[in-house]
C-alpha cells in the first residue's frame, strides 16, 4: 500500500536518515523507534507529504503522492504533535469542524456517543483550552473513530493519555488493522505484547 | 459516519469557524476599527482643521488608514491554525487547500474589511468629504478591501512560520498595496471633480478578479512552504 523508496533527509547539515526504504501493506502496523532527534517526526511528516524529502519517493498504491496529493490525503489520517484542535472552540465544535473539512458527516448522537466513550461527556461545551492535556488529546483522537482513511500516521498518539485511554486506543488500532487499514506510528511505549504483526523501524541518532 | 463530499460545506465550515472565533474574541474586530478611527482623527489634529485642506487629503488618509488597519488582523490570519496544527489538517484533507484558504480570506474580509466599508460614511464626515466623493470612497473600499485581504494573506502565509513575522509581513505586503492605493485614491479624486471614475473602479475590479483566482493558489503554496 505504502512504499518508501530510498528516502534521504538532511536537516541543518545533519543527515537524519539516508536511502531509507520500506513498505507497509494493509493490515500492518509499524512502529518507528529511535532516540530524540533521530528524525522520527521528520520521517512521518515527509510520508504525510508536509515536508519534502531531499531524495527518494513516497508511493501510495504505486503512485507518487506528490502527483495526486488530494486523493492521497483522502486516504490519510494524520495526527501530529500539534493535534489541530482549536483551543477556543469546544470539543463538539472541534469534532464537527474536522469532519466537515474532511468530507465526512456524523450525526449528533454519533459524536456524543464517542465523546462519552472517550470520557469527554460533560466537558463537550467548554472551550478546549480549559481541558487537561490528556483530555485535549482525546478530543483529537475522536477522529480515529470517525474516518474512512486507510492509512493512519500518528506521531506519539499515547502522549498524556492514561492507561484506560491507551487501552482504548489499542483496541481501535486493532479494529482498524482488521478492517484492512495500515498504521504508522511513533511511540516510546512497548507495543509488541499488543500487536502480533508489529513491525519496528529503528532510526539511529547520527552525528 | 458517512462520507459526504461537498466543496460548499467545506468552504462554509472554515468560514464559519473563523467568523465565530472572531466574534468570541470581539477585540479582534473592534481594535482594527478603533485604530482606523484614531489614525483618521490624528490627521486633522496634526495638519490643522481647515475644511478645504481636509477635503483635499481625505481620500488618501482614509485609504492609508484602511491599509494599516487591514495589516493588524493579517498577522493572526494563519497564526493560530499554524500553532495548533489545524493548518496541517487542512493540507491533509481531501479538499484543495486553496478552497480553505479562500474561505479564510473571506472570513478575514468579513470581520476587518466589511466593517470599514460600513463605517466609511461616518469617517468621511469627519474629514469633510462631499457626497459624491463619499460614494466613490465607499465603492473603492468595497472593491479594494477584499483585494487587500487577498494580497495580505500571501504575505501572512509566507511569514506564518517565523516567530516575529509581523513586521516582515508588513514590509512584504505594504509595497504590494501601492497599485490598489493609487487607483482607489485616483477614483475618489476624480469623483470630487464630478468626473466619471468608472475606469479606476474597473481596474480595481479587474485586480480583484485576478486576485480571487490567483491569490488562493499563491497563498496555499506559501502555506505549504511554511508548514514544511
Amino acid at each position: 500500500m505504502l512504499e518508501i523508496d530510498t528516502v534521504t533527509c538532511t536537516k541543518q547539515d545533519r543527515c537524519l536518515f539516508d536511502s531509507l526504504s520500506f513498505t507497509l501493506h494493509s493490515g500492518q502496523i509499524m512502529q518507528v523507534e529511535g532516540p530524540n532527534g533521530a528524525g522520527k517526526t521528520s520521517l512521518l511528516r515527509i510520508i504525510a507529504g508536509f515536508a519534502r524529502a531531499d531524495e527518494g519517493q513516497i508511493r501510495y498504491n504505486h503512485t507518487d503522492i506528490r502527483e495526486d496529493y488530494d486523493s492521497f490525503a483522502a486516504e490519510l489520517l494524520f495526527i501530529g504533535h500539534k493535534t489541530g484542535v482549536n483551543q477556543q472552540l469546544n470539543a463538539y465544535e472541534n469534532v464537527q469542524y474536522w469532519l466537515q473539512v474532511h468530507g465526512a458527516k456524523a450525526s449528533e448522537e454519533e459524536v456524543y456517543e464517542l465523546l462519552a466513550k472517550l470520557g469527554l461527556i460533560g466537558l463537550e461545551d467548554v472551550p478546549v483550552r480549559t481541558l487537561s492535556a490528556g483530555q485535549q488529546r482525546r478530543v483529537a483522537l475522536v477522529r480515529l473513530w470517525l474516518n474512512k482513511a486507510k492509512l493512519w500516521i500518528l506521531d506519539e498518539p499515547f502522549t498524556a493519555l492514561d492507561k484506560k485511554g491507551v487501552a482504548l486506543l489499542q483496541t481501535q488500532f486493532q479494529s482498524h488493522l482488521d478492517a484492512g487499514g495500515a498504521i504508522l506510528l511513533t511511540t516510546h511505549q512497548d507495543l509488541t505484547a499488543h500487536f502480533a504483526q508489529l513491525q519496528t523501524l529503528t532510526l539511529e541518532y547520527r552525528l | 459516519m458517512q462520507t459526504h463530499h461537498s466543496y460548499w460545506l467545506a468552504f462554509k465550515s472554515v468560514y464559519t469557524k473563523d467568523v465565530t472565533l472572531a466574534f468570541r474574541q470581539r477585540a479582534e474586530i473592534v481594535n482594527p476599527l478603533l485604530f482606523f478611527l484614531i489614525v483618521i482623527t490624528l490627521f486633522p489634529l496634526a495638519i490643522g482643521p481647515e475644511p478645504a485642506l481636509l477635503t483635499r487629503i481625505a481620500p488618501g488618509i482614509i485609504w492609508v488608514a484602511a491599509l494599516l488597519s487591514t495589516m493588524l488582523g493579517l498577522d493572526k490570519l494563519f497564526r493560530d491554525d499554524y500553532n495548533d496544527g489545524s493548518l496541517e489538517q487542512l493540507i491533509a484533507s481531501p479538499y484543495p487547500l486553496s478552497l480553505s484558504v479562500l474561505a479564510k480570506v473571506a472570513a478575514h474580509w468579513t470581520v476587518s474589511g466589511l466593517p470599514m466599508v460600513l463605517l466609511a460614511p461616518l469617517f468621511a464626515l469627519l474629514m469633510n468629504l462631499e457626497t459624491q466623493s463619499l460614494n466613490a470612497t465607499v465603492l473603492t473600499l468595497l472593491i479594494g478591501t477584499p483585494l487587500l485581504s487577498f494580497i495580505g494573506a500571501i504575505g501572512a502565509g509566507l511569514t506564518v512560520a517565523l516567530q516575529k513575522g509581523g513586521i516582515l509581513m508588513s514590509l512584504l505586503v505594504l509595497p504590494l498595496y501601492i497599485p490598489v492605493l493609487i487607483f482607489a485614491t485616483s477614483a475618489i479624486d476624480t469623483s470630487s471633480m464630478s468626473l466619471a471614475y468608472g475606469g479606476q473602479l474597473a481596474i480595481l475590479g479587474a485586480m480583484l478578479a485576478v486576485a480571487i483566482v490567483a491569490a488562493p493558489i499563491a497563498i496555499s503554496s506559501a502555506l505549504r512552504v511554511s508548514v514544511s
